[in-house]
């Protein structure tokens, strides 16, 4: 069994089912993210592992124990919240030092205890500070080392870098992932941001009303998506039809060229099916499968890539492109030739 | 010309508020014979039943404002908490005090916890003192629970209280180290307010019989001449004492705790 093992858990508020079914394990020392919509139950499932909602069914376990009815301060899970939550009346030093003044340690411990975690998030200078003389960052950062102090078996991250400005999003995220391989804790992150959970995870887990619609790790998940829901939620995609011609066999055509996917089709000879493309699997020059013609409608230049929208005779696609120095970009208007694999489409249920 | 019009009112109304003030505090300088002196105030101050029954008011206020803490900040804390939809259910209990007179409060208390009842309260002095801490607590009660609710409403109790308890913390260290840290502003201009209340508080004190300093303010104003004029300027000055220290922490918590 996975160090966190999270069973069959479901959550009914009166009428309204909001976690289903929902199975995870959670190796030691893995940092798994839940993405998903809002209201999609991600927060849900993480107050159920922290203990401030019980599961209407199912069971959460760690390290073999079963804690679904132990009280949130017995769990020893740490805990950081969106809004940091910090104790406005502590200090920093204060602040971090909470935790394990509940749990009784010697002063002297808990000044060295403090000393180090201050150290680790990189403010170490700041012990003796109000929470209202440090900036948002600073403050997560003091949430997060006052989160770890205890040394919990867990760590629950509730979309920690969403109230903060974008650039020190960025730097945060690296800050945490670096912390958490240092201490190698058990981490559960939730985010709306599918950058943030591709960027920062082992694992991510793709939410949707309630359910968990694919676990895997960021790569697979992007390339992989096993739904419509994740294709469309992780990343940009773009939809093509395609008509049956020899389902068994996987042969498709596209407007009107044929194509052999890698997988037999799941559809009746003369059926319609939507396959879906990531823009990075577009190219305008050298070889494909399909070369379809179109012409570039918007060009958005974005630095490393330039980002493209071409029309052909059925929609619009997107593709961006690698900037290279010594090849102008088409230009708006251009009549060019979209170029793809048959192995880069993907078949959505 | 509007200007005018509000500045003379304003005027009318001062001397209207602060003429009779001025009077007693004239008066109550005149006890000396043909020059003013504070004979009064040292002949008030001498009085030893004026010592007692204004040390005793002041412990009952003290006790008051502690017994009203302890009921008032756990239960506004866990309404707020787990019980949002009855909040107007407590606005309502909590506006009773000022809609019922404390006489018919008193009577009732009579009625239930007189000598021949199933609690007896008021067959002991100690009993009676806490039958009357009881009934100041109710008197003070609309004070204490808005200010209260008022600090709680600034805070993020919610979050606040699940970062404790993921900490570690139960129940009461929550209460005592997280929720009442910050919100000590809003007690103790509840705390101000029910010494005043408490000091200046007659109709519960004589019904129950108890030597407090608002039944004594009563009896000197029968049997002295210029002495309770000194005892009204007194506490006057008090009560403004402890609206002044309102301020004065409501102002201080501002520097210290400025928002982001
Ligand atoms: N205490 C509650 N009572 C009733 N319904 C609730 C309660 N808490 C959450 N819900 C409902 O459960 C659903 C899931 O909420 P949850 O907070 O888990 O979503 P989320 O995925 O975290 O969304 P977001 O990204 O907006 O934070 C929502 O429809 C919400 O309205
Ligand atoms: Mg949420």
């Amino acid at each position: 069994m996975a160090y966190l093992d999270l069973s069959a858990l479901e959550k009914s508020y009166g009428a309204n089912h909001v976690v289903k079914s929902f199975d995870l394990g959670i190796e030691q020392g893995e940092f798994v993210s839940l993405l998903g919509p809002s209201g999609c139950g991600k927060t849900t499932v993480l107050r159920m592992v922290a203990g401030f909602e019980t599961p209407s069914a199912g069971a959460i376990r760690i390290g073999g124990q079963e804690v679904t009815h132990l009280r949130p301060n017995q769990r020893n899970i740490g805990m950081v919240f969106q809004a940091y939550a910090l104790f406005p009346n502590l200090t920093v030093a204060q602040n971090v030092g909470f935790g394990l003044k509940i749990a009784g340690l010697p002063s002297r411990e808990i000044a060295l205890r403090v000393a180090d975690m201050l150290e680790l998030i990189g403010l170490p200078e700041m012990g003796s500070r109000y929470p209202f003389q440090l900036s948002g960052g600073q403050q997560q950062r003091v949430a997060l080392a006052r989160a770890l102090a205890p040394r919990p078996r867990v760590l629950l991250l509730d979309e920690p870098l969403s109230a903060l400005d974008a650039k020190i999003r960025v730097s945060l995220r690296a800050e945490i992932r670096d912390i958490q391989r240092k201490l190698g804790i058990t981490t559960i992150f939730v985010t709306h941001d599918q950058e943030e959970a591709l960027s920062m995870s082992d694992r991510v887990v793709v939410m949707n009303g309630g359910r968990a619609e694919q676990v895997g790790a960021p790569f697979e998940v992007y390339n992989q998506p096993k739904t419509r829901f994740v294709a469309n939620f992780v990343g940009t995609l773009n939809a093509l039809e395609a008509i049956v011609t020899d389902p068994g066999a996987g042969k498709v055509t596209i407007q009107g060229q044929p194509l052999r996917l890698p997988q037999a089709v799941q559809a009746q000879a003369g059926a319609v099916l939507t396959l879906a493309l990531r823009p990075e699997a577009v190219h305008l020059h050298g070889d494909g499968d399909i070369s379809l013609p179109a012409r570039i409608a918007e060009l958005q230049f974005m630095g490393s890539v330039i980002r493209v929208n071409a029309e052909h005779a059925m929609g619009v696609i997107k593709l961006d492109l690698f900037n290279k120095p010594d090849t102008p970009p088409p230009a708006v208007g251009e009549d060019i030739a979209l170029r793809f694999w048959a192995k880069d489409l993907i078949a959505l249920d | 010309m509007k200007r005018f019009w509000a500045w003379a009112a304003i005027g009318v109304a001062a001397v209207y508020f602060f003429l009779p003030l001025l009077g007693m505090l004239e008066f109550s300088l005149k006890m000396r014979r043909g020059e003013y002196s504070l004979d009064a105030y040292a002949s008030v101050l001498g009085d030893p039943q004026f010592q007692a029954s204004f040390g005793y008011s002041v412990i009952m206020a003290g006790l008051t404002i502690v017994f009203g803490v302890l009921i008032v900040v756990p239960t506004v804390f866990w309404v707020r908490l787990k019980l949002p939809r009855l909040r107007p259910v407590m606005e309502f209990v909590t506006l009773l005090p000022l809609v019922i007179p404390p006489i018919v409060i008193v009577f009732g208390y009579v009625r239930l916890f007189n000598t021949s009842s199933w609690l007896p309260l008021t067959g002991s002095a100690l009993g009676t003192d806490f039958l009357l801490l009881c009934g100041y607590a109710v008197l003070s009660l609309p004070y204490m629970y808005r200010a209260v609710d008022t600090g709680l409403a600034a805070i993020d109790l919610r979050t606040l209280t699940e970062a404790a308890q993921s900490l570690g913390a139960g129940w009461i260290t929550v209460l005592a180290r997280v929720i009442l840290p910050n919100v000590l502003v809003a007690v103790l201009s509840g705390a101000f307010l029910t010494f005043a209340i408490v000091i200046g508080e007659y109709v519960f004190a004589a019904l129950l019989d108890r030597p407090a300093f608002g039944p004594y303010l009563v009896w000197a104003g029968g049997n002295k001449a210029y002495e309770p004029a000194a005892l009204a300027v007194m506490t006057f000055a008090l009560t403004w004492g402890c609206m002044a220290l309102i301020q004065a922490v409501t102002r201080f918590s501002k520097h210290t705790r400025m928002p982001r």
